[in-house]
């Protein structure tokens, strides 16, 4: 069937079977790899895409259900070739990441927290996190880059709107 | 070298793979898309035990998009057995089961189609009749005269059993006044990354060369696909470049890779495998050690332990690859941090018909420090004594170092005691009792939990040798190649995968602080296989030292090399030639100098200004063996194994609600020294991390099995990882005391955490129980378990 | 893990989701699938057919229902969670809804999808029971209605017929002054499934006494169950826990409790009791206001 999806701001028309996930489509079909499959049950959250700004599973959507609705990617949020986001910076800075295979979603959850909350105590990056599994840092450096992102996007008199 | 005269080394600088990753540009092996690409699913086993009878492919073949179904029978024509650890011969392992399939999830058929989906398809449609067979479980069981055998031709189900006796072990048991046995098991776990194992491999008759992709962390990879596959190892090529997402040892792939090398070979295009979550938890590369500990001391009544008897029972499942080794590298630390004079130690794998396990961060020396640790505690509470007191009293001395344990190992050096100190002197260990009897006095069940543990690290792995003598390996290598191009830029190179733990920026840091350039000015590449110098991979907590040393040395040729060239076209002699910052003066006439741009112009376009005999061009490498390797053990069963030995002192203030059983970690301080810290933030990341899975595997983690040998954790929604919420906030408090082995006294820390926390978790348990007059020594420590104990204890004591 | 091939179809209004169900008995509505999609990549689940209801706007509601709050089938659980209709009204639910998985789950799940999936560990269905909810579905034209109690059958098993779909919730409105909220649930990570739950409603009288009282108890057995004997008891009681504790005990003495690799049948037991009886102290403090709703953060 014949699907038409908002992502990253471009609209694109593509063929996908009903049963092919969003997060399939998004890697096979739109080459955009930076989800990432974990269990692809819904659990460890390494597929996490934002949904009008809220952060989702993908490989819990089929790509049919996802029409209509702004989707965003991890290449979304990436400012432009070479650069990085606060956020993105901010998770360099801390080595909120080792692997790599979770932090494209920590940081799409990442916006959706700072988007909604700028000043978010630990406990609460914390429970944002918490439906994101990351077995290499045991979420330290995972937080501090989150808080640090705050801090840093309060700082800049940015409008929140431009963060999403 | 000191911290304080480093540059680069130990100062907080940003781990520059970070940048790829942050974006989502790593290129893990699911991001790989080779043309004409086909995708496999697997067809597995559904019981525990069977023999297989018919394998009908038709249906499977007739639907859409599918190339081909391969049986085990046609793979083992082909293929030979992949490589054991072990003398065992007719334990053969395979990717395919043939005649008979020995666990529930095992491979038995795979089927090619045009995408994964396909594929699955037509899996569900291959039709296999099996004829069930008798099956064991445990692993106490299987070693029993009678027991069902996994494998008939073996004759038994025991794979090795091994003992060990290091000192006067009999004398001193009869020369101690007071002794103590225990039991206590590490629960079937592993480090489960979020990546499953994926490979992607391509076969070009033309070239004759198999490409290979994968998420693999495993040595002599390319050496073992060539044997299977009956190919030379120089029509293999591995590509290093592929990021691994994660895999804390177990992602050995190498059934994987067989499978998907012999099908693109047979095929003609590009083969891909990666297992979905449920191929990996029941029949990938998944599973680890599951150890049964029996462990005898022999002590004063000051606490001081003279001897041990350890009993490790293995159950490695139906196969074994390298994992019965896990029950040999611990050998090099058996004592933990403690001055222990003699040590039996008898080492027991068997099979069984579970999923095969595959090596697991530490290599068995997380399970071994939690036997060791459950042991001091309940030596401590024998004796009424403080539980740190006793370790005080038991642990090496800063002045003892170097320190040969009984079965021969030398430990490097270590401050155990000021570590202690440096971690009581942030949290004070009285307090910390206040805060526990308050929290008792609230209802609740509260207890401190202390582990003091070592990290072996390094990889000398002659724990091979030891458990299998027809084995004469004690060679140990990295290497690292620095060529600097005709413009004067750096490049260095490493010649394995990386799965996050930051070795670009680990090569980057050490050669820029040898040459005193900047390390972000110095690019590194991952050359595949053919082009690589050896590697050991990233095992045995190995890469700082080794992967570090190879750099070291390789840049310490360079900068003599420059060194040389510079005071030849200075015309002056050697020892008054100073580097400094990439340049090269006199040192008695600081304005005669050479540049760095001089240096390469001289190298690479002035032959006729280079010293007689010395190559052109700027190219240096080094292949370093393991310090203090090279040994083979002693009749007696004694060898060197680890060149150093950082340590962990885990403090831990638990409550254990006394209703729900449900545990809850109030406060987390470690005290670390893995010696010289080359780069702070990697290393935070790795005891952060490695104390996040030790949660796990001490709380959560369990490959629970029921009676009908079907695995019950499947999924991530039984097998349960911890998430942020369930690891704490962790205060480390890192100390340094340096290697006299290596190049800047750096240990490993790839472990870190991970080898600590499940014993920490376990006495702090225990500790909080203690007043109810119970103990629990199986792991995981669920809350269910819990709750049944103390309310059992409470019903006893008429609560 | 992928899913079977299936056709898909977007339903426009609920009848026409119906006709489709009715067409296929192998066909299943789809609304936010955070719990048909993992049964369906993990091949337990085959529909030949997806409905999609996820645009029919006219399912999409929470409003006032005379004495009652209405909530329509595929309202999203983040979107009751944050409702102020609903912290008012039914405080209950409220409560409940921040321990349903994770925000992530939240933001897609909806509040039919979870009655009609009937996990017995689910907290909706429990809160269902407990409060005496009342759920419409839609099928073959007619809309009907089954009370809660009467929904809830088996583990995954309700009497929703074949061919119906679910279409709305309503949750009665306890008038009072007094009125109190408690839920509590166990479980090894704080957002799995429950290993057992408890969730206890409590109005006071004037003289500080159990004027009505509502005690259920989910992921036990096989679907969520009322303590109906404890709720006699403890009506016109003060309530204090070694009543409550002696009633609970006896209501849930020989319920055939589940055991599975994460608890032992004796564990659930026991913890009903402990947790119930945390609920309905909680109730009563809330009651008394004594104490703010405890939110999501303590167990």
């Amino acid at each position: 069937m014949r699907i038409e999806l908002n992502v990253n701001g471009t609209l694109h028309e593509i063929e996908v079977e009903p049963r092919t996930t969003l997060l399939d489509c998004l890697r096979d079909l739109l080459d955009l790899k930076g989800a990432h499959a974990g269990c692809e049950h819904g659990v460890c959250g390494a597929c996490t895409v934002l949904f009008d700004g809220v952060a989702v599973r993908s490989c819990l959507m089929f790509a049919a259900q996802a029409a209509g609705t702004p989707i965003t990617t991890i290449e979304g949020v990436t400012p432009g070739p070479g650069e990085l986001s606060p956020i993105q910076d901010a998770f360099c800075e801390t080595h909120g990441t080792q692997c790599g295979y979770c932090t494209p979603a920590m940081i799409l959850v990442a916006h959706a927290l700072l988007a909604d909350n700028p000043e978010p105590t630990r406990d609460q990056i914390v429970e944002a996190i918490s439906g994101n599994i990351c077995r290499c840092t045991g979420y330290a450096q995972i937080v501090e880059a989150i808080a640090l992102a705050a801090e840093r996007m309060r700082g800049a008199n940015r409008p929140r709107s431009l963060s999403k | 070298m000191s911290a304080d005269r480093h540059r680069y080394v130990s100062t907080d600088r940003r781990v520059r793979e970070d940048r790829r990753f942050v974006v989502g540009k790593g290129q893990f092996v699911a991001d790989i898309d080779l043309p004409h690409m086909r995708h496999v699913a697997l067809v597995t086993c559904p019981y525990p035990a069977a023999r297989i009878k018919t394998i009908d492919k038709s249906a499977a073949l007739a639907m859409p998009g599918v190339h081909y179904v391969l049986d085990g029978h046609e793979l083992a024509e082909a293929t030979l057995p992949l490589m054991t650890g072990l003398d065992t011969p007719n334990v053969p392992r395979r990717p395919l089961a043939t005649d008979v399939a020995r666990y529930a999830g095992e491979w038995v058929a795979a089927v090619v189609a045009d995408t994964r989906a396909l594929a699955e398809d037509a899996a569900e449609k291959v039709r296999i009749t099996y004829e069930k067979l008798p099956f064991v479980l445990d692993a106490e069981q299987a070693i029993q005269a009678g027991a069902v055998l996994v494998h008939q031709a073996h004759g038994s189900n025991v794979l090795l059993d091994k003992t060990f006796v290091w000192g006067e072990v009999e004398q001193d048991f009869k020369d101690s006044p007071r002794h103590l046995s225990l039991r206590v098991k590490w629960g079937r776990s592993a480090t489960v990354p979020i990546e499953t194992f994926g490979v992607a491999a391509s076969w070009d008759p033309w070239r004759e060369m198999l490409d290979v992709y994968a998420s693999i962390q495993m040595p002599r990879y390319a050496d073992q696909i060539s044997i299977a596959l009956k190919i030379p190892v120089t029509s293999v090529r591995v590509h290093h470049d592929v990021d691994v997402g994660g895999s804390y040892g177990v992602k050995r792939g190498i059934k994987h890779t067989v499978l998907c090398g012999y099908l693109t070979r047979r095929l003609g295009f590009p083969v891909r495998l990666i297992e979905d979550r449920l191929e990996n938890m029941r029949g990938g590369d998944a599973h680890g050690p599951e150890r049964l500990f029996d462990v005898d001391v022999a002590f004063d009544d000051n606490g001081i332990v003279r001897s041990m008897k350890m009993r490790a029972l293995e159950n490695v499942g139906a196969y074994a690859g390298r994992s019965p080794f896990q029950l040999g590298k611990p050998i090099g630390a058996i004592v933990g941090p403690y001055k222990i004079k003699s040590v039996q130690y008898r080492a027991v794998a068997v099979v069984t018909n579970k999923t095969t396990q595959e090596a697991v961060r530490g290599f068995g020396q997380g399970p071994t420090n939690l036997a060791l640790e459950r042991t001091m505690d309940e030596v401590a509470n024998a004796l009424g004594l403080d539980r740190l007191e006793i370790r005080r009293r038991n642990m090496i001395r800063h002045e003892e170092f170097p320190y040969t344990i009984p079965s021969g190992t030398t430990y490097d050096s270590g401050d155990y005691h000021t570590v202690i100190d440096k971690v009581l002197a942030n949290t004070n260990y009285e307090d910390l009792k206040k805060e526990r009897d308050r929290l008792r006095a609230d209802g609740k069940l509260a207890g401190i939990g202390i582990a003091a543990c070592l990290e072996p690290s390094g990889g000398n792995a002659t724990f091979e040798a030891l458990l299998n003598p027809a084995i004469t390996t004690s060679t140990f290598m990295d290497s690292c190649r620095i060529s600097v191009d005709g413009m004067g830029t750096i490049t260095a190179s490493m010649h394995t995968t990386s799965s996050g733990q930051g070795h670009e920026t680990l090569l980057g840091t050490v050669i820029g602080e040898v040459l005193q350039v900047d390390p972000d000015s110095i690019r590194v590449t991952r050359p595949d296989s053919l082009n690589s110098l050896p590697s050991g991979t990233p095992v045995g907590s190995r890469m700082a030292i080794m992967l570090g040393g190879a750099a070291f040395h390789a840049a310490h040729k360079l900068k003599a090399k420059l060194t040389t060239i510079g005071a030849h076209d200075l015309g002056i002699p050697l020892e008054r030639a100073v580097y400094k910052d990439g340049i090269v003066s006199d040192r008695d006439a600081p304005q005669n100098k050479r540049s760095w741009g001089d240096l390469v112009q001289i190298a690479f376009r002035n032959y006729h200004r280079m010293p007689d005999g010395l190559e052109p061009g700027l190219a240096v490498s080094h292949v370093m063996q393991v310090p203090t390797g090279g040994t083979l053990p002693t009749p007696d069963g004694r060898v060197q194994m680890y060149p150093c030995f950082s340590f962990e002192f885990h403090l831990i203030l638990l409550a254990i609600d006394p209703d729900l059983g449900t545990p809850e970690i109030l406060r987390y301080r470690v005290g670390h020294d893995c010696g010289t810290v080359i780069n702070p933030k990697i290393v935070r990341g790795m005891t952060m991390g490695g104390i996040a899975h030790g949660i796990g595997a001490a709380l959560y983690e369990e490959f629970a099995y029921d009676g009908e040998g079907q695995l019950m954790a499947q999924s991530f929604m039984d097998y349960l990882l911890p998430s942020s919420r369930e690891v704490p906030a962790v205060e480390i408090i890192q100390h340094v005391t340096p290697s006299p082995n290596t190049v800047l006294g750096q240990k490993g820390a790839g472990e870190s955490g991970y080898l600590g926390a499940p014993a920490a978790v376990a006495n702090a348990v225990n500790d909080a129980l203690k007043p109810l007059g119970v103990s629990i020594n199986t792991l995981p420590l669920k809350l269910s378990k819990l709750g049944d104990l103390i309310a059992e204890a409470r019903a006893k004591k008429g609560n | 893990m992928k899913a079977a091939p299936f056709e898909y179809s977007r339903a426009a209004d609920i009848d026409e989701a119906c006709a489709w169900l009715a067409a296929d008995d192998s066909a299943r509505v789809i609304a936010g699938g955070q719990t048909l999609v993992p049964m369906m990549v993990m091949r337990l689940a085959r529909p030949t057919r997806l409905i999609d209801i996820n645009r029919i706007a006219a399912l999409s509601y929470i409003r006032n229902d005379g004495d009652g709050v209405a909530i329509g089938a595929t309202t999203r659980q983040c979107v009751v969670e944050r409702d102020a209709l609903v912290a008012a009204q039914v405080p209950l639910l409220a409560r409940a809804i921040p321990n349903i998985g994770h925000a992530a789950t939240r933001a897609r799940g909806t509040i039919g999808g979870s009655l009609a999936n009937a996990d017995p560990a689910a907290e909706l269905p429990l809160i269902a029971i407990t409060l005496d909810a009342v759920l419409s579905y839609r099928a073959s034209g007619e809309t009907a209605e089954i009370p809660a109690r009467e929904f809830f059958i088996g583990p995954m098993i309700t009497t929703l017929p074949a061919g119906g779909c679910l279409v709305g919730v309503r949750f009665p409105v306890w008038q009072g002054e007094k009125i109190g909220v408690g839920f509590h649930e166990v479980n090894a990570r704080r957002s799995d499934f429950a290993f057992v739950s408890a969730a206890a409603q409590v109005e006071l009288g004037a003289d500080g006494k159990c004027k009505r009282i509502a005690i259920g108890v989910g992921a036990a057995t096989d679907f969520p169950m009322r303590l109906d004997s404890a709720e006699q008891q403890l009506t016109g009681s003060t309530l204090d826990a070694k009543a409550v504790d002696a009633a609970l005990r006896e209501a849930l003495a020989d319920i055939d409790a589940l055991a599975d690799l994460h608890a032992s049948a004796e564990y659930r037991r026991r913890a009903a009791i402990n947790l119930a009886s945390r609920a309905v102290a909680d109730a009563v403090s809330h009651a008394q206001g004594k104490k703010a709703q405890r939110n999501a953060d303590a167990h």
